[in-house]
């Protein structure tokens, strides 16, 4: 076999092999998910509240607050960032200002969480002067919001101009024109863009730390310090104690389903949406 | 927008909800530009007390003395530079290579399911990764890589020094190899998407003068694509270079520097994520703070080359 041939089987194993890693990383990382997990898992993990050092309980308050401050956090930057991706959309492509925000919201986006908690923390929890679910909110409501502007940007940049040009042409004024025809038309997308989102914040620890801290007593009361699940899960993870550690990957089997299910939904909710209304 | 706003003014009772509309989606795009603003001043704000009594001294000096009083980054800083050059170099051969197979190699009916699997990488928390790191990796990485290690590689010279160290499975080589499990999704996925790109007549151009595939990819494929490709890996550096909580499982939290890869060490995120809540003293968190200054001008400039090198495609 000629040296060129070596090289080529070399080459095309050292690939195969690549593509072997990533799967075997998954692999072990669902398989201890899933195997751990379910030692942890029971009935008491959702009826109960955290439990103290070294006894038993559950993961009540932290579920019930993970889900309160990733739904308010989605609830407040959905619209400003769909707003804000639709001015990005409706500006001249080439416009220094929609060049220059579109850059920033980049860097926006790969800012690390970690630092949207220090700022947050100095803007929310110092001014308040206590650590808040809306101290939380706010952090991962900042976490979401370039995820959908750049989405939103992107997707209305997709709505055919004839389409837009039809609904000027039949005297709608331009806010009709987005709001009622290209927010219609790119809706499916805009859909995944905030789902994906949504799957983003959900397991985010770093900016929870220094602003909904964590709590071990049930509370809606979003002006509290609050309970929720990665807090929580690194907590229990660190501890020496061992129904701890069980009750941490319970909490991370559950967190990870969730997110594979928005992650899932992303992509299948906007197929069965267009189709919908392909049929009617 | 301007210019069709002003069109419409032409008829009566369109422009309140125009220019209304305008101005709400304007005043959102300025809070993206305003939250970053906020954040790069309540940094500045917030450490600068350290940076005031320390000065430049503040990056050099390797002290991290919360009872004295001390405080310098110097630490933090190359810990978290060696991680995520650790992470790089591992998941920027292995991406592409998983890039090529998926893209060049492997049919349709193989690369879909482990395109999408590889993926999903990138869905799993960063807590996920720190906590399986720590409980699963961490011990199966001590027995058997690093008591290997002690006996076949501490005496190669040169790189000899790297793996003297406890063979505890946690350490800055651990949270590098994390890392690079975190940030290959991205490298593989936007070099696919790149290699994708190019048009199909240039590889047949070239397998039609009898090209091997791996000199196809090598001198033609990989050549086209650098720009792309060197933009994946800088963006993996800067996603590695702000991570968190994963380091914070397996780094160690020793505030020291080390030339073992195997010993604990910080990072300046997990620094952060570790003692913020527990500094009680001002000028430990404004030093706290400070360190997240410095984190956010490297992943800025770094995310920056990214950007730029990414759109020039």
């Amino acid at each position: 076999m000629s040296l060129r041939k070596l090289k080529n089987r070399a080459f095309i194993g050292f690939c195969i092999l690549s593509a072997l890693f990533g799967l075997v990383v998954l692999s072990s990382v669902l398989y201890s998910l899933v195997g751990k997990g379910i030692a942890g898992m029971g009935l008491p993990v959702f009826t109960e509240l955290t439990p103290g050092p070294g006894s038993h309980g559950g993961l009540k308050n932290a579920i019930v607050g993970s889900l309160m401050l990733t739904t308010l956090g989605i609830v407040i930057a959905t619209p400003l960032g769909i707003l804000a991706g639709t001015w990005l959309s409706e500006s001249n492509q080439s416009s220094k200002a929609a060049e220059m925000l579109r850059f920033l919201n980049g860097m926006l986006m790969s800012a690390p969480s970690i630092l949207i908690g220090l700022f947050v923390y100095k803007i929310v929890v110092v001014t308040t002067g206590s650590f808040s679910g809306w101290a939380g909110a706010t952090a991962l409501a900042i976490l979401a919001l370039p995820i959908i502007v750049s989405t939103t940007e992107e997707m209305l940049r997709l709505v055919p101009t004839t389409l837009k040009e039809a609904g000027s042409g039949l005297g709608a004024p331009r806010w009709q024109v987005i709001t009622k025809l290209c927010y219609r038309a790119a809706g499916p997308g805009i859909i995944t863009g905030v789902l994906l989102a949504m799957a983003r914040i959900t397991g985010e620890t770093a900016p929870l730390l220094f602003t909904a801290l964590n709590s071990n007593y049930m509370t809606t009361d979003m002006s509290q310090p609050m309970a929720n699940l990665p807090v929580t899960i690194y907590q229990y993870a660190m501890s020496p104690y061992e129904s701890w550690n069980e009750l941490a990957w319970a909490g991370a089997l559950l967190i990870t389903t969730f997110i594979l299910i928005i992650n899932i939904l992303a992509t299948v909710l906007p197929r069965w949406l267009k189709a919908r209304k392909a049929a009617k | 927008m301007h210019s069709t706003a002003t069109a419409l003014t032409l008829r009566p009772g369109a422009i309140n909800g125009d220019s209304m509309f305008h101005r709400l989606s304007f005043a959102s795009a300025v809070l993206i530009f305003l939250v970053l603003i906020g954040i790069i001043l309540s940094l500045i704000d917030g450490g600068w007390l350290a940076l005031a009594k320390f000065g430049p001294g503040f990056i050099f000096s390797n002290t991290w003395d919360p009872v004295g009083g001390e405080f310098g980054a110097a630490a933090a800083i190359y810990g978290t530079m060696v991680s995520s050059l650790i992470a790089i170099v591992i998941a920027i051969p292995v991406g592409l290579g998983t890039a090529i197979f998926l893209a060049e190699l492997a049919p349709e009916w193989i690369s879909k399911p482990v395109g999408m699997a590889i993926e999903l990488l990138a869905a799993v928390p960063s807590i996920i990764y720190g906590m399986w790191g720590l409980f699963v990796f961490a011990p199966w990485f001590s027995e058997g890589f690093q008591f290997w290690a002690l006996e076949n590689l501490v005496n190669i010279p040169l790189i000899g020094p790297w793996f003297d160290g406890p063979p505890i499975g946690i350490g800055l080589l651990t949270a590098g190899i994390i890392l690079s499990f975190m940030i290959l999704p991205i490298i593989t996925a936007l070099t696919r998407d790149a290699l994708k790109t190019v048009p199909n007549v240039v590889r047949e151009a070239a397998y039609g003068i009898g090209a091997t595939p791996y000199e196809v990819i090598t001198r033609v494929l990989l050549p086209t694509i650098k720009n792309a490709a060197v933009g994946a890996g800088i963006l993996g550096l800067g996603r590695a270079l702000g991570e968190t909580m994963a380091v914070a499982f397996v780094i160690g939290g020793a505030n020291r520097i080390e030339t073992s890869l195997f010993m604990p060490a910080s990072s300046i995120s997990s620094t952060i994520a570790q003692q913020f809540n527990e500094a009680t003293n001002e000028l430990h968190i404004a030093s706290l703070i400070s360190l997240g200054l410095v984190l956010f001008i490297l992943t800025f400039v770094v995310m920056g080359a990214a950007r730029i090198l990414l759109r020039k495609r």
